[in-house]
């Protein structure tokens, strides 16, 4: 099913914030124009059809005493559905992205130490015979952007 | 940082919080906690920023926006907090980090990355920070995902 005009406004609105009350569908429901029931099934609808990939508190890691890396692989192509399948069964990895490059696999380990970044990083290279490029951040200059549905 | 408790909440709302009228209520019953603390709790962690916000992640490949490109860059380290703060400031910058190279296969160290309806409108994006960047460039390469692999986000293990 498509998108409609309200299912935008529910994925513009739920980019902002969201309330930590007694009923909180209800208040963001109302800023919305529609129901708390209907507001519950749109984004049930919205989440099963991956139109949304979560809804819920995002924590940063790092500020709860964890570890992030951003960390690339060269994959040979004729390897690259094999080394998918070992890297993302590893729970430290949350994110996992093909890209068109030479350096062709980029995913994002989130950890609950620094020593579980390496120790994660050591573990796909012994399994998958790659090297891998571990590249924290240094500084962070911006994060946040808001894709208008 | 993290006790306990911040733990149990933590791991019961990573996957996302419950689609029911009172969900505060459901993740204090599951933990046998009252609800004004959970709602005491997520409140802490988000006045600590250890939750960025809570919200929803839109798949932005299914909102249009296909073409989505890490920008990387070579700039002198001595100048990156300034270019940093620069790219940083674009409107169609999510994320903008320094990161470390590897030479000499890695030379990049700034990334920034742009998303956008198509390749021609994210390509216009890069002329705009070739402008910026001027002689403080010297080189990058964008990096066009072509699929999502995985995309869970954060999950602490239960603890036994």
């Amino acid at each position: 099913m498509p998108m409609d005009e309200i299912d935008r406004r529910i994925i513009n609105t739920l980019q902002g914030s969201f309330p930590i009350s007694d009923r909180p569908y209800r208040e963001v429901a109302q800023k919305i124009g529609i129901t708390e029931d209907n507001l519950l099934q749109r984004l049930e609808c919205l989440l099963k059809n991956k139109i949304l990939t979560r809804f819920g508190p995002m924590y940063d890691i790092q500020k709860l005493g964890g570890s992030f890396s951003l960390c690339a692989v060269r994959v040979p192509p004729d390897r690259f559905e094999e080394i998918t399948r070992i890297v993302n069964e590893f729970p430290e990895v949350a994110h996992n992205y093909e890209r068109d490059h030479e350096f062709n696999m980029w995913f994002v380990l989130a950890t609950e130490s620094a020593e579980q970044i390496a120790q994660t990083n050591q573990a796909i290279e012994e399994k998958t015979g790659l090297k891998v490029y571990n590249m924290p951040k240094l500084q962070e200059f911006f994060v946040g952007l808001h894709f208008q549905a | 940082m993290m006790d306990e408790l911040d733990r149990q909440i933590i791991t019961a709302t990573q996957s996302g919080l419950p689609l029911v009228k009172e969900p505060y209520a459901v993740i204090a019953r599951d933990l046998g906690i009252e609800t004004k603390t959970v709602k005491l709790r997520l409140q802490a962690m988000l006045d600590n920023n250890q939750i960025r916000r809570i919200g929803a992640v839109p798949n932005h490949y299914k909102l249009g926006y296909k073409a989505n490109a890490m920008s990387v860059w070579n700039v002198p380290d001595d100048k990156i907090g300034e270019l940093g703060e620069l790219l940083g400031a674009l409107p169609f910058v999510s994320h903008c980090y320094e990161r470390p190279r590897f030479l000499p296969e890695w030379p990049y160290n700034l990334f920034a990355m742009l998303h956008g309806k198509s390749r021609e409108e994210v390509s216009e994006k890069v002329a705009q920070i070739v402008d910026l960047l001027g002689e403080h460039c010297a080189g990058y390469e964008l990096l066009y995902s072509k699929q999502i692999l995985k995309k869970t986000g954060l999950r602490l293990k239960e603890k036994d």
